[in-house]
Parts: structure tokens; C-alpha cells; sequence
């Protein structure tokens, strides 16, 4: 049988042979693992780069209070980024479920249209979702476009959802029964965190204090990317911290995460919060563009 | 001649792009043989897969037919000086014209001229230049790029391209792609690299590589397979929808039979088929009696399922589709949907138009007022209202956040089941109806005053806020929503005018144009669906749009007198007593004016004038009751009377009275007459 661990180990595996540098995950909350540096950052510009990572994904309206079989405060995606995207990709993503042990002779592969789009990124791209026996197994996209800027070297991201494939390949109904390994469960494992975190982000959470902390990493992502603006030194410019700007795009968008969780947000202050993220994130990516230009 | 086969390979194509992209890919191949002179007696056909879109032509003339050409060159006098030799002006003719001197003749305008055969090129070569055009001119709602921001765009990326013509390589490039002679085959089924020579070729080799190139054949397969898996009665609950989707998903469809629990069949049909045939398109299916089993068809892109693992994999997943549904129930029935009013307030309708609170309650004020016009009941009226108050409350639920498609019908299903009466719970779950051109209006009246409120209240918003359809862009559904409310008023029998529609819309600065736009949607419904005759309409409607479903009536009345003989002659004298009206000023100048008994001529005007007066009586009691075929018929009795006062009278007497007087009389017998139908717009013949 393959566990959840022989499952990540393996596709690592098969993409590191495609050259693909094996990561770790990003190591602040965020919704998806296209938010990270090495997806977000790393697709703007003209330099080619393969990467595979794993990224806990936490998506705080998602949370079941651990009593859903099928949803999750947190889930983890198993993201890979091919730039440029090769022409036999679809065969390799292929040839990447079949290193995990799915016989696609025997199985329903499907690729159904599904075209992506994250607002906050001012990202999206052309697609479709991966359907193995009618379950949606891996969002499979080419960019078009991140952080508001047209991508000249297009790439390809497939996010495999991580629970999902692995109750398929073992064959039980509830995320909670997947053997992580041979001798503990996703449930030993995991079942604690979903409570407590369903908890804080339904319950607890402070509201005042949340909102607070929004504006706080607003004004300093903000606050450094127009200062690098103003930065005329080219060598000054290539060690501009932009870097620790972007983690400051990513606290604020899991901090509205939070607040919408918490229903604290009005319907048009939602629209504004996403309007105010992206506006962070396209500033930032432009900035980030900029600086590439500089270090060449 | 020769055969031309063409096949682009592409990465999965949308399902429901497919078929007009083929309709494009023929009609850009076809204007390109038209443009150089190569079309005649080609015939093609075009097949599509997911990855793969085809193009076979048969008789095509291998090259361009050759063309004679004729060069102009300079006069005579200038060409050659006065000893007869060549000047410098007609030996540079003659090297341009790429002959010698002694090829050149002088035309009757006494200049030069040559005459040159212009060999047709290869076919071979012209398509080789014409085909990636062909092939990037043709239309997707959405398209990409793969190769960079200045490569071209597709529906999803070119990996292969065939094209064969009579076995030769047509050469070309896309991204890239060189095009060759080699195919490839199912996915996981077929084989790579697969050498084709012809269509006849190419269609054994992907039949051998398990693509069945043929959407028909697809398509009967799954039907023949599907009918198949099922015994004692029991048959796949028709969806032709879904069935072609489905043939536009798979090269190798197989169907495969599958189980779920029966306890889930306690969840509502709407549910549990939106479930299967939407999101998971899986065929529902059903016994003799229509009724709902649990049991599904899924078709597989594949040759079959021998261990049952496809089976079960699809049963897993629908088992959990099922219990998420269950669950959202549930919770749902937590908070009844009259405790969900206040929360559409964090609903928004369109960020101009605010809320759904906002339209909600702007929704019931219009169904009042839809009751009060009508005269509708008072139970009926509170039915109604209720409704309206309640019809958007399932945006609010979970079960209609999980099945947006649902809307409505959660909320009727949920109205039902909390105790609110059979009229209000018919209502909500018909209100968003007629969705589709095919689908019914809502059963009973309370749906239908929710239904053409709710729709009123849109078109309203958007039009107060200029936000209009324009060309075919119209992403709010406005056309649908206007030609919903047509179709309830005529279907439904419901007398209410454009006017008050307007009125109750709120279009603001705008309702002008609302006006038109239901007029013009009226106009297409007694057209295009009813089928009635487009001058019979522009007749009607010119006389008056008001009352759609008066409209109608008189349209039909209008189709049916229409054979009977004296009708179109007749229609024939109104037109002529327009035009005379018009030359004199118009019917305006003389309608509001007396007739002169004793001005009147005796005979046939006379005749005329007290047949008018005889038949006006008994017309308008007709049109009173609604009888306008037989109202028309009693006008079309006038056609005698008619012809001989245009025989015996001439209407523009010398005699200014007499003939002012004439033409009041005309005017009177034309308004008279003509608000059931403005009989100058009937087209004879």
C-alpha cells in the first residue's frame, strides 16, 4: 500500500528527475501553494526554474471542526512549477500518477476544462481539473498571467490535492482513515489542529485585533515597496528587501482569510479587502520585475 | 484531384467549444480555396476529438487552373521613334514583360500590350501558406498562449499536425510544430507516431489506436453500451446534454454501471440528479414509471473496467457528493428560510443594485402592483407576496452555495418542507423559470407574478444604470429575462401592457429603450417561435405593441382571416389610401376633421361611407370581446365597396371642399379600421 508519505516521497521523486528543485514548504500561512515565493515570484521574468514543494494550504473558511470527512481547515497541495512548460506535459503528469502506482490503463483520466483565477494575485491562467474516476485529483494550469504582468516564458502548475489522491489510491472515504504512514493515521496526525482551528477562526478569533494586524502588514509591505521606488542605486536596488515585503502581501491575505471565516466581513468591504490585497501583490510583483531587471 | 487531410493536434479541448471550432476550421478552409479559385466540387467533412480537430476534402484540384494575363504597356508613338525601332521606353517594356521585342503587339488603342500565361500554382504550396491561418483564425471563447506573449494563441497548446494531401506532406509550421504525416492515438489505449497515407488510412489506424474519430459513432456506442448494462426495465434517464458532452470528453467511450445507497434517494430528485448529471456527469437512471434508482451510468475515456475499479472509484465519489448534500440539508433546515430574509443583506445583486435585501423587497412592491393591475385574488395576491419575500432566501443556504444551478428550486423544495403553503413553494421553486427557450413558464400564477417581477426589477436596474445589452454581449441575461416576461404574459394569458411593464421596471431615463427592447423580444417570439409571417406581425405591432398577449391574439387573428379572398386586395386599398393620405399630409391633418353628409357624392362613395358607418358598430363590438378574426372579417367585407369607390371616384377632386372631405372620410375609414392590424404593412402576393 502506499501511504500519504510514499505518495509525496514518490512524486518528489519522479519530479526531482525532471530537474526540478526539491523545496520545503513556505514556511508563513498561506491559501494555496501558488502564493508561495517559489510559485509567485518565481514565474514573473524571463528565468526558467522547476521546483516541487509540498505547502500546507489553510483555508480557515474550509474547516470542519475535524467532522467532515472531505474538507479541511488545512490541506496540503503538492505544487509543482515547470517554466518554461515542456510540450510532453501532459505525458510527464501522466507518467507522475503512474509513479505513484494509478494504473492509467486501467483508470478514468479526464482532463475537464477549468480555467484558474486567484483575485488576490491578480494571477490566472488556462486549464483544466485532472478527473481520475469522476474525483478531482490536480488543478493543471498554464499561467497567463501573475501578479497583473503578462508572463513571457509561460509555466505550468500542477497542484495535486494531496488527501484527495491518496484516499483513492487507499481506498477509504474519509481523509481522516489515510495511513500517513504504516502505523499512524492522517487522524492521529491531523485531527487536533482542525479542531482547534476551526474553533479559533469560527469562535475565537479576535476580530479588532485581526483587522489591526491587516493594516499593520498593509502599511509595511506598503511602505517598503514605494521606498523601493525611490531607490536610484542600482546595487542598492538588487538588495532591496522585497522578499520580506511579499511575506507581508501573504499576512495580510490570510489574515482577511481569517476575518471572512469569522463573517466578519460586509459584502462590499469584502470586495474592497481583495481589491487592497491585489493592489499590494501587482505593486509588489512590478517591483519585483524591476529588481530581477537589476540583478540580470 | 486529390485528398486533403488535416488534422491539429491539440491538448484536451473544452467539450463545448468543439463543435463550432470545426464549423470555423471548414468555413476559413473553404474561403480559402474559394479565394484561389480551387473550391469547385471540393466536398469536406470534419470530425473532432478532445485532442484533435479534422478536416478531410475530397476533389481538390491539385493545382490552379493557368490564367492568361494581359500587360498594358506604353503607346505606340513612344515605343518605337520614327524609323520603327524599339526606344529605350519599349525595350524596358519588354524586359519588365520578360519577352523579346518581337512578343509584343500593339492593341486597337494603339498601345503596347503582351499576352502572358500565368502557370496556377500548386495547391500544395498555396495551402501550405494559407494553412496556418486557417487553423489560428478559427474562433474560441477563450484562448491562451504557450510559447510567449508574441506566439500565437490557441484554445490549448499544438502538439502534432497532420496534413496529407494525397499522401504528400503539406508544409507548415505552428509554435513551432512542423506539420508531417504521423498521427497518435489514445492516451494511454493508442500508440505514438503513427504513420498515416490517407482519410481511409487515418480513420483504420485510430480505430486500431481506440479513437473513434466520429462523434455519431462515439456517441452510439455509448448509447448501445449504456442500454446494455441495464435490465428489468430500467433505462437511462434521457439528457442529451450530457450525452454530448460526453461524447466530446472521450476518443474511447465505454459506460460503466454503478450503485449508490438507497437510503440517499430520501434526498430530493433535483438534488441528487443536479449531483450526478451536472457535476459528475453520470447518467441518472430511472424504471419503467420514470422514477429515480439507485443507480448511474458513468462513461469512461477507456475500453473498459474489468476489476470493477473504475466502478467503484466513481461510486466513492458520488456516495461523498451525496453525503455533503445530505449534510447540507441538514443544516440547512437549522434556520428556516423566513429567518434568512434579513441575511440577504450580505448578498449582493450586482455591486450597483446593491443587495438582494434591496431587490427582494423591491420585488414584492412590484408584485403588488402586478395584483392590483390584474385583479388577482386576495389569496392569491398573498401567495404571491409571500413568495417574493422568500424566493431569494436559498442564496443564503448552503445546499444552494454547494448547487448554485439549484436556485429556487432549494428554495421551493425548502418552503415546502417548512410549512409554508403549496402556492408559495411552487412559486419560489419556479421563479427564476422560463430559464431556456424550451422551458416551461411556472406553473401557477403566484410564480408567474413572482417570475415577472423578479425579471422586471433586473432589466429595470440595468437598463436605470445604462449597463444594456449591446451586439451579442449580454452577460446579465437581460434579452432572456425580457423575452421570460413575454413569454409568461402570452403563455400565461396575463393582459398586462409594455407600458406599465415599464412603469413598474424603474428603468428610469432609460425606460424608452426597455420599451423597445421588449418590443423587439415580442417581435421575435411571435416570429421565430410561433412562426407567424413577419409582415403579419409588423402589421399588428404597427398598429399597436401595447398588450403582448393582445398582440398575439390579433396576430393570430390576423394569420387566419389572411387566406380568405377579399382580404389582401383589401389590404392593397389601405395602403393606397395611406399613400394618398400621405401625399395630402398626412392622416392626422384629416382624422380629427368631420365628414360633410352633403358633400358626399351619391353612388359609390356614398355606398362606401354608409357601409363604413354599418360595419364600424358591429367591428368595435368584435374587438370589444376579443373577436378579431371575426372583426377582421367584417372589415375584409368591405373590399367591394372599396374597388368601386376606387373605380367610380376620384378621390382628389378638382373641388377643394369635396375633396378635403374625401380625404376626412379616408382618414376615418383608415383609423377606423386599422387598430387591429395596420393592413399596409401586409406584403401581397
Amino acid at each position: 500500500m502506499h501511504t500519504y508519505q510514499d505518495i509525496i516521497r514518490d512524486l518528489k521523486s519522479f519530479w526531482a528527475q525532471q530537474d526540478a528543485v526539491i523545496q520545503e514548504p513556505f514556511d508563513m500561512e498561506v491559501g494555496a501553494g501558488t502564493m508561495c515565493p517559489e510559485t509567485f515570484l518565481r514565474v514573473l521574468g524571463p528565468k526558467p526554474y522547476r521546483t516541487v514543494y509540498v505547502q500546507p494550504s489553510r483555508r480557515p473558511a474550509d474547516g470542519r471542526y475535524g467532522e467532515n470527512p472531505n474538507r479541511l481547515y488545512k490541506h496540503m497541495q503538492l505544487q509543482v512549477i515547470l517554466k518554461p512548460s515542456p510540450d510532453d506535459i501532459v505525458e510527464l503528469y501522466m507518467r507522475s500518477l503512474e509513479a505513484i502506482g494509478i494504473d492509467l490503463r486501467r483508470h478514468d483520466f479526464k482532463l475537464e476544462e477549468d480555467n484558474w483565477e486567484a483575485p488576490t494575485l491578480g494571477a490566472w491562467g488556462i486549464g483544466w481539473q485532472v478527473m481520475l474516476d469522476g474525483l478531482e485529483i490536480t488543478q493543471f494550469t498554464y499561467f497567463q498571467q501573475c501578479g497583473g504582468i503578462d508572463l513571457d516564458l509561460v509555466p505550468v502548475e500542477l497542484t495535486y490535492g494531496l488527501e484527495r489522491l491518496t484516499a483513492f489510491l487507499q481506498n477509504v472515504d474519509s481523509m481522516y482513515d489515510i495511513q500517513w504512514n504504516d502505523t499512524w493515521t492522517y487522524r492521529d496526525v491531523r485531527l487536533l489542529d482542525e479542531q482547534q482551528y476551526s474553533v479559533y477562526n469560527f469562535e475565537k478569533a479576535d476580530v479588532s485585533a485581526i483587522r489591526k494586524a491587516f493594516e499593520i502588514h498593509e502599511a509595511e509591505s506598503r511602505r517598503l515597496v514605494d521606498e523601493y521606488g525611490t531607490v536610484e542605486d542600482r546595487a542598492e536596488r538588487v538588495h532591496f528587501p522585497l522578499l520580506p515585503a511579499y511575506d507581508q502581501v501573504l499576512k495580510c491575505s490570510h489574515l482577511f482569510n481569517t476575518l471572512d471565516a469569522r463573517g466578519a466581513i460586509s459584502v462590499a468591504e469584502r470586495a474592497a479587502m481583495i481589491q487592497r490585497v491585489r493592489k499590494l501583490a501587482v505593486s509588489l510583483a512590478a517591483a519585483w520585475m524591476d529588481q530581477q531587471e537589476a540583478i540580470g | 484531384m486529390a485528398e486533403f487531410l488535416l488534422e491539429i493536434g491539440v491538448e484536451e479541448i473544452p467539450d463545448w467549444m468543439i463543435e463550432p471550432a470545426c464549423e470555423h476550421l471548414k468555413r476559413n478552409f473553404l474561403d480559402v480555396l474559394a479565394e484561389t479559385g480551387l473550391a469547385e466540387g471540393v466536398t469536406c467533412v470534419t470530425h473532432a476529438t478532445p485532442r484533435r480537430l479534422v478536416l478531410a476534402a475530397q476533389q481538390v484540384p491539385e493545382r490552379q487552373a493557368d490564367k492568361e494575363e494581359v500587360l498594358k504597356g506604353p503607346p505606340r508613338k513612344i515605343a518605337f521613334d520614327t524609323g520603327g525601332n524599339p526606344t529605350k521606353a519599349g525595350e524596358g517594356f519588354a524586359r519588365r514583360a520578360g519577352v523579346a521585342m518581337t512578343g509584343i503587339q500593339v492593341g486597337i488603342d494603339d498601345r503596347l500590350f503582351v499576352k502572358r500565361i500565368v502557370k496556377g500554382r500548386e495547391t500544395l504550396e498555396i495551402l501550405g501558406e494559407a494553412l496556418p491561418a486557417v487553423i489560428l483564425k478559427i474562433h474560441f471563447p477563450k484562448t491562451m498562449y504557450w510559447t510567449g506573449k508574441s506566439g500565437p494563441r490557441f484554445i490549448r497548446p499544438i502538439r502534432w499536425l497532420v496534413a496529407l494531401l494525397d499522401g504528400r506532406v503539406v508544409p507548415f509550421e505552428i509554435a513551432g510544430v512542423a506539420s508531417g504525416g504521423s498521427t497518435q492515438g489514445h492516451r494511454r489505449l493508442g500508440s505514438v507516431g503513427i504513420d498515416v497515407t490517407s482519410f481511409a488510412d487515418y480513420q483504420d489506424q485510430l480505430d486500431e489506436n481506440y479513437v473513434l474519430l466520429s462523434a455519431q459513432t462515439r456517441r452510439e456506442r455509448i448509447e448501445k453500451l449504456a442500454e446494455e448494462l441495464l435490465h428489468d426495465g430500467l433505462r437511462v434517464r434521457k439528457n442529451d446534454k450530457l450525452l454530448k458532452t460526453l461524447c466530446y470528453l472521450t476518443e474511447y467511450p465505454t459506460p460503466i454501471l454503478g450503485k449508490f445507497e438507497e437510503e440517499f434517494l430520501d434526498l430530493p430528485e433535483e438534488v441528487l440528479e443536479t449531483v450526478m448529471q451536472h457535476h459528475q456527469r453520470y447518467f441518472a437512471v430511472e424504471n419503467a414509471n420514470g422514477k429515480l434508482q439507485p443507480q448511474f451510468i458513468a462513461v469512461a475515456n477507456l475500453d473498459g473496467d474489468p476489476a470493477g475499479e473504475i466502478q467503484r472509484g466513481h461510486e466513492r465519489v458520488l456516495r461523498a457528493r451525496f453525503n455533503d448534500g445530505r449534510f447540507f440539508w441538514e443544516v440547512d433546515q437549522k434556520q428556516k428560510l423566513s429567518d434568512r430574509v434579513e441575511d440577504l443583506e450580505g448578498v449582493v445583486f450586482h455591486a450597483k443594485l446593491g443587495t438582494y435585501l434591496a431587490k427582494s423587497r423591491r420585488t414584492v412592491k412590484i408584485v403588488g402592483e402586478i395584483a392590483s393591475e390584474l385583479g388577482v385574488n386576495d389569496e392569491t395576491s398573498r401567495h404571491a407576496h409571500r413568495a417574493a419575500e422568500l424566493a431569494k432566501c436559498d442564496l443564503t443556504t448552503a445546499m444552494v452555495g454547494e448547487f448554485p444551478e439549484l436556485q429556487g428550486v432549494i428554495g421551493g423544495l425548502y418552503a415546502a418542507c417548512q410549512g409554508e403553503p403549496r402556492e408559495v413553494a411552487d412559486a419560489i421553486y419556479d421563479h427564476y423559470l422560463p430559464a431556456g427557450a424550451e422551458e416551461e413558464i411556472p406553473r401557477g400564477l403566484a410564480g408567474r407574478m413572482v417570475a415577472i417581477a423578479d425579471k422586471l426589477d433586473t432589466l429595470g436596474g440595468f437598463f436605470a444604470s445604462g449597463m444594456m445589452p449591446s451586439g451579442s454581449r449580454d452577460p446579465f441575461a437581460l434579452r432572456r429575462a425580457a423575452y421570460g416576461i413575454i413569454r409568461i404574459l402570452i403563455e400565461g394569458e396575463l393582459p398586462l401592457s409594455v407600458d406599465r411593464l415599464c412603469e413598474l421596471a424603474g428603468a428610469g431615463g432609460h425606460a424608452g429603450d426597455l420599451h423597445a427592447f421588449f418590443v423587439e423580444r415580442l417581435r421575435y417570439y411571435l416570429r421565430e417561435v410561433r412562426g407567424y409571417r413577419y409582415d403579419e406581425v409588423n402589421a399588428v405591432i404597427g398598429a399597436s405593441s401595447e398588450v403582448p398577449l393582445d398582440v398575439r391574439l390579433r396576430t393570430e387573428a390576423i394569420s387566419r382571416v389572411r387566406p380568405t379572398p377579399d382580404f389582401e386586395p383589401l389590404a392593397v386599398s389601405f395602403k393606397r389610401i395611406e399613400n394618398i393620405l400621405r401625399k395630402a399630409g398626412g392622416v392626422e391633418k384629416y382624422a380629427m376633421r368631420k365628414v360633410a353628409m352633403d358633400l358626399l357624392e351619391e353612388g359609390s362613395e356614398a355606398d362606401l361611407y354608409r357601409a363604413v358607418t354599418a360595419l364600424s358598430a358591429q367591428v368595435s363590438r368584435r374587438k370589444r370581446m376579443g373577436e378579431y378574426a371575426l372583426a377582421l372579417r367584417a372589415i375584409a367585407s368591405l373590399r367591394p365597396a372599396v374597388d368601386r369607390f376606387f373605380d367610380d371616384v376620384l378621390v382628389m377632386a378638382e373641388d377643394e371642399a369635396v375633396r378635403n372631405n374625401r380625404l376626412v372620410f379616408l382618414a376615418h375609414l383608415l383609423t377606423e379600421f386599422s387598430t387591429i392590424a395596420d393592413f399596409g404593412e401586409i406584403v401581397s402576393g
